[in-house]
C-alpha cells in the first residue's frame, strides 16, 4: 500500500510542473497589464511604469521569470499579491476553509442524495421514479450553474425570503474564527442564532454547487447498479436465500460503488470549477471569488498560485480516492 | 412421495417483441437421494426451469405450473420470505461460471459464513469452525487460510469447490447443479463431478445435474430427462437410455458422442434450436429431424407412454424393445 501511495505521489511531480507552466502562461496570455490596471484612470508616466516593472521583475525575459517562479514554488514560496502585497499562500489559507466548507456540503448532499436515488432508479428501472429522477438529473447536469443559482436566489431569497442572498454569516454576529469553518466557529462562539445563520447561508450555494455532481453521481450509480444486478454473483446471493434488501445493499452495492467512487473523485475537480461560479454568484468569500477578482486585477502571482494550489488540492483528493478505491476493490490491492 | 414435483411448468418472458416461452409444459419428479440428469443443447430451457424453481428469474419472467412442490411445501403459494428460508438451505444451486458466481468484493469466508448465519443462526465461533469443515469437505487444502482469500485469488476449480461448500452448508435435501463443469479445464471437470457424486452419496441428498454432456450423464445420473426447445422430449433411466432412445433427438444426441461415433466424421444435428420468431408448426424438432413427415410438420406430437420414455414424438424409436 505504501509503495502504491509513493508511486502515485511520484506521478504528481511532473503534473505539478505542467500545471505551473500552464498557470504561468495563462495569465500572461490575457490582454491587459497589471501595472496599467493598478494605476487607475489617471494613467501612469513611462518612467514610473518602467520603475514598477523593474520592481515586480516583469521586465526580464519570460523564461527567466518562470525559472525564478518555479524555484520559488519548489521552496514553498508562491510570491506576494501585487495588489495587497500579502503572501499568496497566506491569502489562500485564509480563504480556503470557506471553499472547503461549501464544497464539503455540496459533495455530501450530492453523495447522500445521488447514491440512494441511483440505486432506487436502478431497482425500479423504467418506473415513474426512474424516469423522473433521471430526467431531473439530465436537466441538472445541463443547466448553467449561474442561471440556476440566480433562479434559486430569486425564488427562495427574493420571493419567499427564506434564505439570505449572499455571504457566509449575518452581520448581526461577530466572533473569532479559529478554524475558518463557519459551521464550527459559530457553534464555538456560543452566540444564539449564529449556527442557524451559518446553515441558512450555506443552503443555497450548497445546493447550487451540488447540482452537477449530484446528477452525475445519480446517473453513474444507476448504470453501475444495473450492470451489477445482472452479474452472476448477485444471482448467487439470491440463491442463498438472502433478502432483496441485503442482496442490493451488501452484494450489489459494494461492487457498484467502485466506479461511483472514481466518479466522485473526478467530481472534486468539477466542484472546484463550480465553486468559482457559485462563490461569485453568492459573494462567498472563498478562493473561487478570490481567483475571479484577481483575474480582473491581473494579479499575476495570485492567479498563478491559486491555480496551482487548486490543482494540488484536486490531485491530493484524487490520490485519496485512489487509495479508497483499493480499500473497496480487493482486486487492485497488492496480492 | 417424491422430494420435488414439477407439473406443467411454463416460463414466459416479456420481451420487446412479445412474450417468449422459454420453458413449455415441463414435468419433473425428483426422488430423495437420486441423481437426475437434464440434458439438451443450449437454449433448450434446462437452466431456466431450474431458476424458476429457485425463484431466481427476473421480474420479466412469468412462471406458471399445475404443481410446484418441494416435499409438502407448495412453492406457488409461499410468501417470498418463506421461500427464502428454503432456498440456500433445503434446496440450493451451483452455477456454470464459478469465477463470476462468487462476489469479488468479499472474502470466501464472508460468503460461506453469511449462509450459515442467515439459515442456521450460528454464532461467530461456530461459523468459523463450520466454514473450515465445509472447505475441508470439498477438498480445498489449507481451509483456514482460504477463508480470508478473495475470489480473484482462486482458480476456476477452487471457486467451484467454494460454491459447492456454500451450497451444501446447510445440508440441503436437493442440490441443483447447472452445468457445474462446463467452464472448467477437462482435468478439473472429473474432480468436481467426483466430488459432487461423493457428497451426494455421503449426505443422501438428491441432485439435479443439468448438462449438455452425455458422457457426464452416463457417469453420474440415475435417471435422465431430455429437453428440447423448452419441452421435455424424453425421460428414461440411464441404463436403458443409451441403448434404447425413443426420441429422434435423443438418438441424435447419443450418436454425436465421440466415443460412440462410427465412421470418419462425427455426426452432428443440422440447424439450431428454434428461437422466438422461428418456431415451426407441429413438432418443434421437425426441421432438424431426418424422419419428419407432413404429420410432424403440422400436428403437435403427444407424449408417449412411460414404457416409451414419454417421448414427445409421433414416431418413437425402438418400440419393439419397449413392448
Amino acid at each position: 500500500m505504501l509503495r502504491f501511495i509513493l508511486s502515485r505521489i511520484g506521478v504528481l511531480v511532473p503534473t505539478f510542473v505542467g500545471v505551473a507552466i500552464v498557470a504561468f502562461a495563462f495569465i500572461r496570455l490575457l490582454p491587459g497589464d497589471p501595472i496599467i490596471l493598478m494605476s487607475g484612470e489617471r494613467g501612469i508616466s513611462e518612467e514610473r511604469y518602467a520603475q514598477l516593472q523593474a520592481m515586480l521583475g516583469y521586465d526580464r525575459p519570460l523564461p527567466v521569470q518562470f525559472w525564478d517562479y518555479l524555484t520559488g514554488l519548489l521552496q514553498g514560496d508562491f510570491g506576494n499579491s501585487i495588489v495587497t502585497n500579502r503572501p499568496v499562500l497566506e491569502e489562500f489559507m485564509t480563504l480556503f476553509p470557506a471553499t472547503i466548507e461549501l464544497s464539503l456540503v455540496a459533495i455530501t448532499l450530492a453523495v447522500l442524495i445521488g447514491i440512494p436515488a441511483g440505486i432506487l432508479a436502478a431497482i425500479k428501472r423504467g418506473s415513474w421514479f426512474d424516469q423522473v429522477t433521471m430526467g431531473a438529473a439530465l436537466t441538472g447536469y445541463s443547466m448553467p450553474i449561474f442561471w440556476w443559482g440566480l433562479l434559486l436566489i430569486i425564488f427562495f431569497s427574493g420571493y419567499l425570503q427564506w434564505t439570505p442572498v449572499s455571504g457566509r454569516m449575518s452581520l448581526m454576529f461577530y466572533f473569532d474564527q479559529p478554524t475558518g469553518f463557519m459551521l464550527i466557529d459559530s457553534l464555538l462562539s456560543g452566540q444564539e442564532g449564529a449556527f442557524k445563520s451559518a446553515v441558512s447561508h450555506l443552503i443555497l450555494p450548497g445546493v447550487v454547487l451540488a447540482t452537477i455532481p449530484l446528477a452525475v453521481i445519480a446517473r453513474q450509480t444507476r448504470s453501475a447498479m444495473l450492470e451489477v444486478l445482472g452479474e452472476d454473483y448477485v444471482r448467487t446471493a439470491r440463491a442463498k436465500g438472502l433478502s432483496a434488501f441485503r442482496v442490493v445493499s451488501v452484494h450489489a452495492l459494494r461492487n457498484a460503488l467502485i466506479p461511483v467512487v472514481t466518479t466522485i473523485g473526478l467530481q472534486i475537480g468539477v466542484l472546484m470549477a463550480g465553486a468559482i461560479l457559485t462563490e461569485t454568484i453568492f459573494s462567498w468569500p472563498g478562493i473561487g471569488k478570490w481567483m475571479v477578482d484577481s483575474v480582473y486585477r491581473r494579479d499575476y502571482p495570485v492567479v498563478q498560485g491559486g491555480l496551482i494550489l487548486i490543482a494540488l488540492v484536486v490531485m491530493i483528493v484524487n490520490l485519496i480516492v485512489d487509495v479508497l478505491y483499493g480499500l473497496i476493490n480487493p482486486r487492485v490491492r497488492t496480492r | 412421495m417424491p422430494l420435488l414435483t414439477i407439473r406443467n411448468l411454463t416460463v414466459t418472458f416479456d420481451t420487446a417483441s412479445g412474450p417468449f416461452k422459454a420453458v413449455d409444459s415441463f414435468d419433473l419428479n425428483v426422488d430423495k437421494g437420486e441423481i437426475l440428469g437434464i440434458v439438451g443443447e443450449s437454449g433448450s430451457g434446462k437452466s431456466v426451469a431450474m431458476l424458476a424453481l429457485m425463484g431466481l428469474l427476473p421480474p420479466t419472467a412469468t412462471v406458471t405450473a399445475d404443481e410446484l412442490a418441494f416435499e409438502d411445501h407448495d412453492l406457488r403459494t409461499m410468501s417470498g420470505r418463506e421461500r427464502r428460508r428454503l432456498i440456500g438451505a433445503e434446496m440450493s444451486m451451483i452455477f456454470q461460471e464459478p469465477m463470476s458466481s462468487l462476489n469479488p468484493c468479499f472474502t470466501v469466508g464472508f460468503q460461506i459464513k453469511e449462509t450459515l448465519r442467515i439459515h442456521l443462526g450460528l454464532d461467530r465461533k461456530a461459523r468459523q469452525k463450520r466454514a473450515i469443515e465445509l472447505l475441508e469437505s470439498v477438498g480445498l487444502p489449507e481451509p483456514e487460510r482460504r477463508l480470508s482469500a478473495f475470489p480473484h485469488q482462486l482458480s476456476g476449480g477452487m471457486s467451484q469447490r467454494v460454491m459447492i461448500a456454500m451450497a451444501t452448508a446447510c445440508h440441503p435435501k436437493l442440490l441443483i447443479a447447472d452445468e457445474p463443469t462446463t467452464a472448467l479445464d477437462v482435468t478439473i471437470q472429473a474432480q468436481i463431478l467426483d466430488l459432487l457424486v461423493d457428497l451426494q452419496r455421503d449426505r443422501g441428498m438428491a441432485m439435479v445435474l443439468i448438462t449438455h454432456d452425455m458422457g457426464v450423464v452416463a457417469e453420474t445420473a440415475h435417471r435422465v430427462v431430455v429437453q428440447y426447445a423448452g419441452q421435455q422430449v424424453e425421460r428414461q433411466p440411464v441404463e436403458t437410455l443409451f441403448d434404447e432412445p425413443h426420441h429422434p433427438y435423443t438418438a441424435a444426441l447419443l450418436s454425436a458422442i465421440p466415443e460412440r461415433a462410427t465412421g470418419d466424421r462425427l455426426p452432428t444435428i443440422p440447424g439450431v434450436v428454434p428461437g422466438q420468431g422461428d418456431r415451426p408448426d407441429g413438432c418443434l424438432f421437425n426441421p432438424r429431424c431426418s424422419r419428419a413427415d407432413d404429420r410432424c410438420r403440422t400436428i403437435e406430437p403427444p407424449h408417449q407412454s412411460d414404457a416409451l420414455g414419454q417421448a414427445l414424438c409421433h414416431y418413437p424409436l425402438n418400440t419393439e424393445e419397449a413392448a
